[in-house]
Formats: structure tokens, C-alpha cells, sequence
């Protein structure tokens, strides 16, 4: 039985994965926005098979407020065997363009707030020597494109400061996946079209904890985003700027 | 967007969204009934076969699929009604629990479930789906959420269930799950030389809790209607195996050419020959006998881009023989013929408005869509009617609405009753439409 620490997790993907872990009956300490639908989780994730289900309600946003809402989690698991951080938001790239305010809201959601959960996660896994940081972003982090470099930028960020992050918890037996899901059908993407690449959250949570169970360091999800995006950085930057997607 | 249903057959230009809770529902119910002309209908996993799903806006129930509670004592399941008897099942099996009764796919929503009221391979046992539901909440037009049960608001509960989604939404349900003694099924199998052969084994083994026959529609003279009789019981051996998730898919629209008599009837005459282990009975695994076509997803494409009608009618008792016998003669002569024609034995009625199931014999069939097959599905019409039977909603693309009042005699107490709740301007699909709600 492990106790598993899900941020963001009202989010599709989150969801998903947590009732993949509730199935193996997991003890789960949920955090996210709304506590109506943290509720309805706990509910179902009980049913399902959860040996024990708490949350909270928080604003990623809100840095000052990571600290205490890590430590009453930990207080609540004993110790964290798997930290998912699954939260973020899909800007708007043309109102990021012109609003500076905006861009910092995405910067804020999508990078800055997971680095700042981070800091206090590691610390108890480091001194514990053991556990598994899994934090989902995206293909987008690959390459910056000029449809949503914004986004691309935050989740960039994150990537990056993830690679440091493993190895500098390499020495401590602490794992970090970097969870890179393609194209998502989910209340995130339901405004935009969909095609035959996109993916269902089940099918990312499924990779989610496939990926964690292995101790992989990227997961690609599904795995052919691997092969895509390895051709799309391959493009030589002098065609790539005179792409429009 | 462009939509449709499981029997691809026809196609909507709607506008479908995704509530994720049931303010949410609530808050679009009180969009659409501003809108002038908009109609909207609940949509759960879209397997029904026509237009029963379609309308001017569709609201997905799959976001509202989350288990409530569950009590171990006494079997009760509260969940969101856009949760799959899939879901149940794979949660529940391995603990020692199964679905009184389920449908020929587990790709169903519990909701439309109750829609359809869904029937099993065990009617003449246990009945449909919705006598296993103990109560259910309804999302009324009004914005009002409703509870109704046997003991509360309990025409609006009768009206609801197999109510196509005409009274409201259903936000909620608890189910009564029965106990198992394995996730095994003891199948024997009865080859059957014609129909009236096919009716006496029915007759002969109503002791089985399960049973269901594989008809070759495309048999006619002495062979009409020689079918596989496949008898059901829950096995007892404590051994509880979790689903197999391995399935084959069909990846696209398959032409339409290569579904033709010859190749159908060549299937047929495979089929109808298969090796069975007369007077044994096999252990399968619960999947393989009631969801077969489960593990061939999007098998709805083999029957090409024109889709398919899918034709389920009942007949009482009295006239099932002769009844049937014409039906089958019918088809037979005209050429037209599915690989899946499913022959079931129902018991009496329940008090649902506009359920199905009736004491005698239901049929069903597939067939390839074709501007010729609508004139012989209205001939099969008149047999059925003319034998006190009637068709099935769920399957149903292109009944005419003097055909459904006629065989429908509730109907017009489930019109009033819309009437009552403000949904009869708000609740439509093109079915209801059609069919002169």
C-alpha cells in the first residue's frame, strides 16, 4: 500500500490516475480548487477500493499557502511514497501576447507554483530515501511554437528544472518522472477540434502509472509523441520559424 | 458537429456538450429552454441504435461517472448515471457482485441504461434493468432535481424508466447488485434444426437463469429460422478471474460490398456448423457470454459508412411462431439478412410507460442500410403489429408514429406527463419527434 500526494487532482488526467491507484487500494491525499468535486472523488475513489482518502482545497497561486498545505499532507500520509503534480491551465497565446498580466498568470499556474510545491516535497522524500516525483507537462516544453509558446515556455520550465531535480535526488534513491502527454481530450482542450492523434485521460493515466512503477525519467504519452516530437526539434530552426503551427 | 449514434444510421448536425456536474446540466437546461426551438436530450455512451441520442444539443453524461457509495450488506450501488455497467463491473466482479441484469454490451451508461430500461438474456427471470434500480434523481426542466422510486414520485419514476430521456435528466441511480459464486458462466449449447424447434427448446429450459439463440436468418424452407441455442448459468466455483481487456479493433468503415448475402451466408452456414459439445456444458469466462461483440470494438464499421437499422420487435406467446415464421420468410425472400439475428424469450410486462419486453418472443436483426430495406422493415411492421407486438426504442431509426401509438398504448399518459413537467418543449430527440411526442 503506498501513500500517494496528488496535486491538481480534479484535473482529467489526475482523476484518472487516481482511480487507477485507488484499484490498488493506495492511500490517497488529494489537493485542488474545489473541494465540491474533491468530495465526489473521495467518494468514488473510496468505492473503488482507496484504504484511505483526505483533501484539501487549495489556489496553486497562492505560494505562501504550499508550505502548510505539504506539511498537513505529510501529517495526514506519514510519509509520501509517490507526489503527482498534475495542475495547470491552457492559456490563451494571443491574449499572453498583448496582456503581459495574463502571461504571468501562466507562467504563475504552470511553472513557478509546481517548482515552489516541489521545494517542499523533496525534503521529506530526501531524508526518507525513497518515492517516486512524477509532474505532468507536456510535448509543448519540447520546442517552442508560434501557436503556443507561452504555454511551451512554462512547461519548458518545468522540464528543465526537472532534470536538474533528478539528478540532484539521484544520490538520495528519489525518482523523478517527467510525464509528457501529447494531445488530450479533456475539459482543458474542449474548446478546440479534435483528431486521430488525441488521447483519452484514461489512457495517460494508464502511462502514469505504468511510467512510475518503472522508474523511467520521460515518459512520452502515448509513446509515439516520442517519435513526433523528436522529428519536430530535428526541423532546422531556419525552416521551423516559417511554419505557422 | 456532425453525430451519430451506434447504427451510424442517421447522421444529426448537433451541438454536444460535456456538463461535469449536475449544476452544471442545470445551468445548460436553463440555457437551452431560452433558446427558441432548441431541444435537448441526455447522451450516455451513444450505444443506442438510431436517433434516441441525437437532438438540437446533446449533454454528454460522461463527465458525472463516479461511484457514490456502496453498501457491502445489502448490495445497494449509488452512482452518477454517467457511469459504465463496464465500470461496475470491473469493480465489482472480482469482489463477488454482478449486475442482475445487463445488456449485450457493457458499454453502457447507467442512465442509459435507464433510458431503455435494458433487457438481458434472463428477462423471463429477472426482468429489466430498471427493477433492479431502487431509485433514481431526475434533473427536471424546471432546474428541480427530483428523487423517485417505487415509494416516491412514482409515476414520474415509471415515466423515467425506459422514459428515452423524455422526462428529464438522470443525475443518479442505486442499483441492487446481486451476489456470484464465480465470474464463470456454464454454457450448453442446443443446435436447433428450425424456428419451431428453436421455440420448444426455449420452452424446455426455462430453468436456466440465462439463455439467447443465434438464428441464420438466411436459412429458409424446413432450415427457417435453425438456430444455436446457448443456455446460461452462473458457475459456483469461487474462482473469480478479472476481465480480459484484450480486444480487436475495427480501424475503419469497412466497404460495403463485402457485406452481401453470399458472404453472409456463408458466415451463417459456418457458424450455424460450428463444433458444440451437445448435452456438456463449458465453462467461459461472464464476458465471453454476455458481451461477445465487446471484444471487437467499433464492430458497427464493418457494416460500411451507410451504416446499419438494427430491427427488434416482440411477439406474445399466441402468435411468436407465426409471426416470426413471416418475419423470417420475409427477409429471407428479400435477400436482405444480418450475420447477428438474436432470438430471446421475455416474460410479462413491467409498469414502465414505454418498456419493451412482453410476454413472448423477441427478435432482433441487423441490416446494412440501403434505401430498399425501409419498405420491407415497414412490412415487418404490419406482421408485427398484426401479432399484438411491438419494437424496440433503443434500436429503433425509422418507425412511424402511428405504428409506435398504436403499439404503445401508455404513450399518451408519458405526453401528458411531459406536459405537466414543462419538458415536452425542452426533452426531445428525433426519435420523440418522429414519433409524435
Amino acid at each position: 500500500m503506498k501513500s500517494i500526494l496528488i496535486i491538481g487532482a480534479n484535473s482529467a488526467i489526475a482523476k484518472a490516475t487516481a482511480r487507477l491507484y485507488a484499484e490498488q487500494k493506495n492511500a490517497l491525499y488529494l489537493l485542488a480548487r474545489d473541494p465540491e468535486q474533491l468530495a465526489l472523488q473521495k467518494a468514488d475513489l473510496t468505492v473503488r477500493g482507496a484504504s484511505s482518502v483526505a483533501y484539501a482545497a487549495f489556489d496553486a497561486t497562492d505560494l505562501a499557502s504550499h508550505g502548510a498545505l505539504v506539511a498537513q499532507a505529510l501529517e495526514a500520509l506519514g510519509h509520501f511514497d509517490i507526489v503527482l503534480i498534475s495542475h495547470g491551465s491552457l492559456p490563451d497565446q494571443a491574449l499572453c501576447e498583448r496582456d503581459f498580466d495574463a502571461a504571468l498568470e501562466a507562467f504563475n499556474v504552470n511553472a513557478l507554483s509546481v517548482i515552489s510545491l516541489l521545494n517542499f516535497v523533496v525534503k521529506p522524500m530526501q531524508e526518507r530515501r525513497d518515492g517516486c516525483i512524477a509532474v505532468v507537462t507536456s510535448v509543448a516544453g519540447d520546442r517552442g511554437r508560434q501557436s503556443n509558446f507561452i504555454y511551451g515556455a512554462a512547461k519548458a520550465m518545468v522540464s528543465t528544472y526537472l532534470q536538474g531535480l533528478r539528478g540532484r535526488l539521484f544520490p538520495h534513491n528519489v525518482t523523478v518522472v517527467d510525464i509528457k502527454p501529447g494531445f488530450v481530450d479533456s475539459p482543458m482542450t474542449a474548446h478546440l477540434p479534435k483528431g486521430a492523434l488525441w488521447a483519452q485521460p484514461e489512457q495517460i493515466a494508464q502511462h502514469i502509472v505504468n511510467g512510475i512503477e518503472k522508474k523511467r525519467g520521460t515518459i512520452y504519452a502515448p509513446g509515439f509523441w516520442r517519435l513526433i516530437m523528436f522529428v519536430v526539434c530535428s526541423v532546422p530552426e531556419v525552416i521551423f520559424k516559417r511554419l505557422k503551427f | 458537429m456532425r453525430m451519430h449514434s451506434w447504427g451510424r444510421y442517421p447522421i444529426s448536425d448537433s451541438t454536444l456538450l460535456t456538463p461535469r456536474s449536475s449544476a452544471d446540466f442545470a445551468q445548460h437546461l436553463n440555457t437551452q429552454s431560452s433558446i427558441d426551438g432548441g431541444t435537448v436530450i441526455a447522451r450516455g455512451m451513444g450505444r443506442s441504435y438510431g436517433d434516441s441520442a441525437l437532438s438540437t444539443t446533446v449533454l454528454a453524461t460522461k463527465g458525472m461517472d463516479n461511484f457514490i457509495a456502496f453498501d457491502e450488506s445489502n448490495g445497494l450501488l449509488s452512482c452518477a448515471a454517467g457511469l459504465t455497467l463496464d465500470s461496475i463491473l470491473q469493480t465489482f466482479m472480482p469482489r463477488g457482485w454482478f449486475l442482475a441484469v445487463v445488456p449485450g454490451t457493457r458499454y453502457v451508461s447507467v442512465g442509459g441504461a435507464i433510458a431503455s430500461d435494458v433487457h438481458g438474456k434472463n428477462h423471463h427471470v429477472d426482468g429489466t434493468f430498471c427493477e433492479h434500480v431502487s431509485e433514481l434523481k431526475l434533473l427536471l426542466a424546471s432546474g428541480e432535481v427530483l428523487a423517485c422510486s417505487r415509494t416516491e414520485n412514482t409515476t414520474l419514476f415509471h415515466a423515467t424508466c425506459a422514459g428515452m430521456g423524455l422526462t428529464g435528466i438522470v443525475l443518479e441511480a442505486t442499483l441492487r447488485l446481486r451476489r456470484i459464486q464465480s465470474s464463470a458462466i456454464e454454457q450448453r449449447t442446443i443446435r436447433t434444426a428450425n424456428l419451431e424447434e428453436a421455440l420448444e427448446k426455449f420452452e424446455d429450459n426455462l430453468n436456466y437463469t440465462y439463455s439467447v439463440a443465434w438464428l441464420d436468418c438466411l436459412a429458409s424452407g424446413p432450415s427457417l429460422g435453425r438456430s444455436l441455442l446457448f443456455l446460461g448459468e452462473h458457475a459456483t466455483d469461487e474462482k473469480f478471474k478479472v476481465p480480459s481487456k484484450r480486444t480487436i479493433s475495427v480501424p475503419f468503415s469497412s466497404p460495403a460490398f463485402l457485406l452481401n448475402r453470399y458472404s453472409m451466408g456463408l458466415f451463417n452456414n459456418a457458424y450455424y456448423y460450428k463444433p458444440i459439445r451437445a448435452g456438456q456444458s463449458q465453462r467461459i469466462e461472464a464476458f465471453q457470454y454476455f458481451f461477445p461483440l465487446d471484444s471487437i470494438q467499433h464492430w458497427n464499421r464493418l457494416y460500411g459508412r451507410m451504416g446499419f437499422l438494427q430491427y427488434q420487435c416482440v411477439i406474445p406467446d399466441e402468435g411468436a411462431l407465426q409471426g416470426m415464421r413471416k418475419i423470417l420468410d420475409m427477409v429471407s425472400a428479400a435477400g436482405k439478412g444480418s450475420f447477428l439475428s438474436v432470438l430471446k424469450k421475455f416474460g410479462p410486462a413491467n409498469k414502465n410507460f414505454l418498456s419493451f419486453p412482453m410476454q413472448g418472443y423477441t427478435l432482433a436483426m441487423d441490416f446494412k442500410f440501403e434505401p430498399s430495406i425501409l419498405p420491407l422493415l415497414d412490412e415487418l411492421d404490419r406482421v408485427v403489429g398484426d401479432h399484438g407486438g411491438r419494437l424496440y426504442l433503443a434500436k429503433d431509426a425509422r418507425m412511424s408514429a402511428e405504428f409506435f401509438q398504436t403499439s404503445y398504448p401508455h404513450w399518451e399518459k408519458m405526453r401528458e406527463l411531459r406536459r405537466g413537467l414543462g419538458a415536452d418543449t425542452l426533452f426531445h430527440s428525433l426519435q420523440s419527434q418522429r414519433l409524435g411526442f
